[in-house]
């Protein structure tokens, strides 16, 4: 498709044993938007995720990033990921972790700057030398995300990165978030919590494999006639079923 | 591959354990003990001289392969792995840096145990001390490439664990410390032919008694390198970027 994509998906299906985890899944984000993957827990947005950084193993469909089918060698420093459970050495200190990956994603060693600058933007700074096995669990995914944040990536790919975090942690991280997505950052942030949709420029809902709707926030009330998201989630999810029976 | 990813890697690893203090005691003094327990054991200093060069192979060769393949068996359970996947590290730059930080707590495990053994355990070997150590330290890095390789084959670390006897104990009992291996039944013979610990037996035995350089010296040291070397090369094979 367009340049002015960031992602595109075409016809993607992955199987897990029997079950089709992603049934026929199309859908494309815009480049420097950020765009929320709602759905409820159990419903492949990980999976899908994980196709969209290149470590699925997918039966049919393509995926390309950023211009390259994902998965490509030469998309290995232009994404920043962040999985669902904490992906930092819990017996390393919080710094450790991130100089680590630093020195991985070929930024120097003596580049201490960037690694000061993800643990300030994660709000870190007071636990850099504490051993993250030690920090506490909202601790934990924001280190976590501190590393998807090396290397300034052109995508970030976080699969529920804000929770058990306190409110006023969890707007401070959307407030990165959007100064990123300013910066021309693509970002593709997954949660099952409804409320944070409404800070998301364009909305994937999701359910048993399947997108539901792909618009923003207010076309979707207005086109479902409903006053906030978890009542258009419903109302999507009654009419689909409603069309299948 | 990337060399300075992989020096990363292992001051990744070496920093993962200066946290751990316990387990690092744990590994650099283990066989030292063991080599105080046996030389009481046997109570004469001629027999212990007899069985400690085997055994000074034997017990860090285990010690390693338990402590990698639980290591690298978290690494591939966590999400960190996962994670490293998305990034520009070539799976060798991971598996060497493994072994590379691995292998430097083997040497100093078996400089301390060969140390204690020569001068105050009183073992006396014929040939060099240098040789010893380099056949000990090839052992041990056999054990670590092999605890990588088998960590592939584990889903939980209860499985890991029994690897080790899996893994180790038949090449303890068939390289030629319990028995000679030319006077075992055939099958017998011809497994232990094909276990990589019977030949840093075979040469650990030759340097007790010689300081000759022979050929068989030699092809036994690089079987056993050889060995450790294909074991890495396998175990990044069964790393795999796509997962179900």
């Amino acid at each position: 498709m367009t340049n002015s994509s960031a992602i595109v998906v075409e016809g993607l299906r992955v199987r897990r044993g029997r079950r089709e985890v992603l049934r026929d899944v199309s859908f494309a984000v815009p480049r420097g938007s950020v765009t929320g993957l709602l759905g409820p827990s159990g419903c492949g947005k990980t999976t899908l995720m994980r196709a969209i950084v290149g470590v699925q193993i997918v039966e049919a469909g393509a995926v390309t990033v950023l211009g390259e089918p994902a998965g490509s060698p030469a998309l290995r420093n232009r994404i920043g990921y962040s999985t669902q459970s904490p992906s930092v050495y819990a017996d390393l200190t919080v710094v450790e972790n991130l100089r680590y990956f630093a020195a991985v994603l070929r930024k120097p060693a003596s580049e201490d700057g960037a690694v000061r600058r993800v643990i300030d933007e994660v709000g870190l700074s007071d636990h850099a030398d504490q051993l993250v096995g030690q920090l506490s669990g909202g601790q934990l995914s924001r280190s976590s995300l501190a590393v998807a944040l090396l290397g300034a990536p052109e995508l970030l790919v976080l699969d529920e990165p804000t929770v058990g975090l306190d409110p006023l942690l969890r707007d401070e991280l959307w407030a990165l978030f959007r100064r990123l997505a300013d910066r021309g950052v693509t970002l593709l942030i997954s949660s099952h919590v409804m409320d944070e949709a409404a800070r998301c420029e364009r909305l994937l809902l999701m359910r048993e494999g399947q997108i539901l709707a792909d618009d923003t926030p207010l076309a979707l009330r207005s086109s479902t006639g409903t006053p906030d998201l978890e009542q258009a989630f419903l109302h999507l999810v009654r009419e689909r079923e409603a069309l299948t029976s | 591959m990337n060399p300075s990813i992989m020096v990363a890697t292992t001051h990744r690893i070496l920093s993962q354990f200066r946290h751990d203090r316990r387990t690092v005691a744990l590994m650099i003094l283990l066989p030292s003990v063991l080599m105080i327990l046996l030389r009481y054991v046997f109570n004469t200093e001629a027999a212990f001289s007899r069985a400690a060069p085997a055994l000074l192979a034997v017990f860090p060769f285990a010690i390693m392969f338990i402590v990698t393949s639980i290591t690298t068996l978290r690494e591939r359970t966590t999400a960190t792995l996962e994670r490293l996947m998305t990034m520009p590290i070539a799976k060798l730059d991971l598996l060497f840096g493994y072994a590379l930080a691995f292998g430097l707590i083997a040497v100093l495990q078996v400089m301390i145990a060969a140390g204690i053994s020569l001068t105050w355990l009183g073992l006396e070997i014929g040939g060099s001390v240098w040789m010893l150590l380099l056949i000990a330290v090839l052992d041990a890095l056999l054990g670590t490439a092999l605890g990588l390789f088998a960590s592939a084959f584990a889903r939980t670390e209860f499985q890991a664990v029994q690897f080790m006897p899996a893994f180790v104990m038949p090449q303890v009992l068939l390289c030629g410390l319990f028995a000679p291996r030319d006077q075992m039944t055939p099958i017998l013979d011809w497994l232990s032919d094909v276990m990589p610990l019977s030949y840093a037996v075979d040469a650990l035995t030759h340097v007790t008694i010689s300081s000759d350089i022979t050929a068989t010296l030699i092809r036994n040291l690089l079987i056993v390198a050889g060995c450790a070397v294909l074991a890495l090369v396998l175990g990044a094979a069964t790393l795999r970027r796509r997962t179900p």
